[in-house]
């Protein structure tokens, strides 16, 4: 199995692991077997035998071209659209043997805008599924605050307020709380933030982000913009018009890899650089350069460069923190004092690729220091690295046996 | 004048609470039935052209040649006036209803389908709503009409003030003529001014205050 598509979305976001927590999986896992959609007017299918597996807990992204059939086959789902032929499956349990409302109402829905009731307050809005659940009323009102709490807005002064009271963020946030009310295993979103501007946008992102780490939903999302599905998205589901898979894998994979000329086409220029948003500089492997210790004698740190066949040294303090970076030829005779002037610049262990590059960029040495938990020295992350990085990860990408689909390749992991 | 008023004190007061007796009856009847026929006509699509046909037809129907067909079959008194306000009251609700309706934003009612609201639920507490105000300026305009039409309906002997009307009509150059037409008439404007201030208080009460104008 190719190392990238093993991939978990944890390991793209290392501050899960990092504090050492299991990841958070509370959704359902889904599976479409051909399913198709024929409407009575069109000679071809909308959805033509779909096949898919979304595994519990990831966010999945449905991408393509318009009228290729991507939110058709996201309200197959919850069959707002019923389809012609085919099975969907939730946690292995087929759909169709629920009642459709009782069905939708374990199914999370966020629309673009948020598509809140105007004449119901935000608190109503929220406690609506809740309420069609036949919740009591304390603890429709209780869980309508956590969740307002959970999308970051506070409760006391929004409860009471009615949609346009609030900003189009604003709305968008309670649109997703409302989604998540009664604690859907799965939660489906149709351009959920295509309404906002994008400095919004990508807060609402990150935030939808960190809400998943937390709770794990299984969550399927459309969009036309692919810079959202590759920041939001464990997979990303390319379709082509009648929503035929043009391929389905990790964001990595389909930016060092295309399928074929219409992902490439659709994924657009820069593929490379849109990777290295995805990457972190703890994906990569540092440099271990000859480090010395404030206080050590220039003369026996000049020997150890000389052996090394260096021609910098990154200065430590006491506790292991980066102070300086010096050439050899500004290193003293005597013990080595900490140097003046400019604040040497670092990089986080959890800093993307990205903003590794932009800190290269401004250093001398062709490379960026990088630091770990309580600012410690952890190595270098030099240019060379980062392009390694990105052709070891086309070269994963493309090792596979040709001739397989994507889609099949990327349903055995997830059955794995 | 003022000697005419208070000989009749009584006698007007009873009229104008029976007229108002008659509309508030009739128009509720009307929104009752306006408002049956506006789900159905949204429903079924085909009976869209239907309605406005209907409607737009029905208003043109000058409402005494529609008393002439009525009594007929009714006979006079109370029952033709009803029959004859409500039939006007309804048509006024029936279109505002089609339009408040159909003008809810179809994703808001998709999304009421995918929280998993069923058609009634969706229709009781989004789309009525929502309709609401549009509903109600229909049902003011309803009401306006009907004080007009229940005074006409006074003719085959119905309750209110029209029966004012009518005997200064029939007695056109006599003393009191005059007394009696303006009696009725100013009666049954300012009782249809009285009853659309409480409408736009109804209004203000029935409506969220998140889709309040």
């Amino acid at each position: 199995m190719p190392e990238s598509t093993d991939r978990r979305p944890g390991d793209r976001r290392p501050d899960d692991t990092d504090t050492g927590l299991q990841r958070v999986v509370s959704g359902a896992a889904l599976t479409l077997t051909d399913v198709t959609k024929t409407y009575a007017a069109q000679k071809r299918p909308a959805v033509d035998r779909l096949s898919l597996d979304i595994p519990a807990g990831e966010i999945v992204m449905f991408v393509g071209p318009s009228g290729c059939g991507k939110t058709t086959s996201l309200k197959m789902i919850n069959r707002l659209i019923e389809p012609t032929s085919g099975t969907i499956t939730i946690d292995g349990d087929d759909i169709k043997n629920h009642d459709v409302n009782e069905l939708r109402r374990k199914i999370g829905y966020v629309i673009q805008g948020g598509s809140l009731f105007p004449h119901m307050s935000v608190a109503d809005n929220i406690g609506l599924v809740p309420g069609l659940l036949k919740w009591d009323k304390k603890r429709i009102s209780e869980r309508a605050d956590e969740l307002l709490d959970l999308v970051g807005l506070d409760p006391a002064r929004y409860r009471d307020r009615f949609p346009r009271e609030l900003s189009g963020g604003q709305q968008q946030r309670v649109g997703v709380a409302r989604g998540l009310a009664a604690d859907p295993p799965v939660v489906l979103m149709d351009e959920p933030f295509g309404a906002v501007d994008p400095i919004t946008r990508q807060r609402l992102q990150d935030e939808l982000l960190s809400i998943q780490r937390r709770l794990g939903k299984t969550i399927i999302c459309v969009t036309h913009d692919i810079d959202e599905a590759i920041k939001l998205g464990d997979r990303i589901l390319i379709l082509r018009e009648g929503a035929q898979i043009a391929q389905y894998d990790t964001p990595e994979t389909i930016l060092a890899a295309p399928a074929d000329a219409f992902v490439e086409d659709f994924v657009g220029a820069g593929s490379a650089l849109k990777q290295l948003n995805l990457a972190r500089v703890d994906d990569i492997e540092l440099r271990q350069p000859v480090t010395a210790v404030l206080g050590e004698s220039g003369a026996d740190v000049r020997a150890r460069l000389d052996a090394a066949g260096e021609t910098a040294v990154v200065l430590l303090d006491d506790r292991r923190r980066p102070v300086g970076w010096v050439f050899r030829r500004s290193l003293p005779d005597g013990p080595i004092t900490a140097p003046r002037g400019a604040e040497l610049l670092r990089v986080d262990r959890q800093a993307t690729l990205n903003d590794a590059l932009d800190t290269m960029l401004a250093s001398a040495y062709g490379g960026a220091i990088v630091t770990g938990s309580r600012d410690r020295f952890r190595g270098v992350v030099t240019f060379e690295a980062v392009t390694e990085h990105i052709r070891s990860t086309a070269r994963d990408a493309t090792g596979r046996e040709p001739g397989v689909a994507q889609a099949e390749a990327a349903a055995r992991d997830g059955g794995s | 004048m003022w000697e005419f008023l208070t000989q009749r004190w009584a006698d007007v007061a009873y009229r104008a609470f029976q007229h108002t007796s008659l509309v508030v009856q009739s128009v509720a009847l009307a929104t009752v039935v306006a408002l049956l026929l506006a789900v159905l006509v949204v429903g079924v699509g085909r009976l869209r052209g239907v309605a406005n046909t209907v409607s737009a037809i029905g208003l043109t129907i000058p409402s005494f040649a529609l008393l002439g067909l009525v009594i007929p079959l009714v006979g006079i008194g109370t029952t033709p006036s009803i029959v004859i306000v409500t039939f006007y009251a309804t048509l006024p609700i029936l279109r505002n209803a089609v339009v408040g309706l159909d003008g809810v934003d179809d994703a808001l009612l998709e999304s009421a389908r995918g929280m998993g609201m069923s058609p009634l639920a969706s229709l009781l507490r989004v789309r009525l709503p929502l309709a609401w105000p549009v509903i109600v300026t229909g049902l003011r305009v309803s009401t306006q009409m009907s004080m007009g039409v229940a005074a006409i309906a006074a003719y085959a002997l119905g309750p209110g003030l029209g029966g004012y009307i009518y005997t200064g009509l029939s007695q056109i150059g006599g003393a009191n003529a005059l007394n009696y037409a303006l009696v009725g008439t100013v009666g049954v404007v300012l009782l249809a001014l009285v009853l659309d201030g409480l409408l736009v208080v109804l209004a203000r009460l029935t409506t969220s205050r998140g889709i309040r104008a």
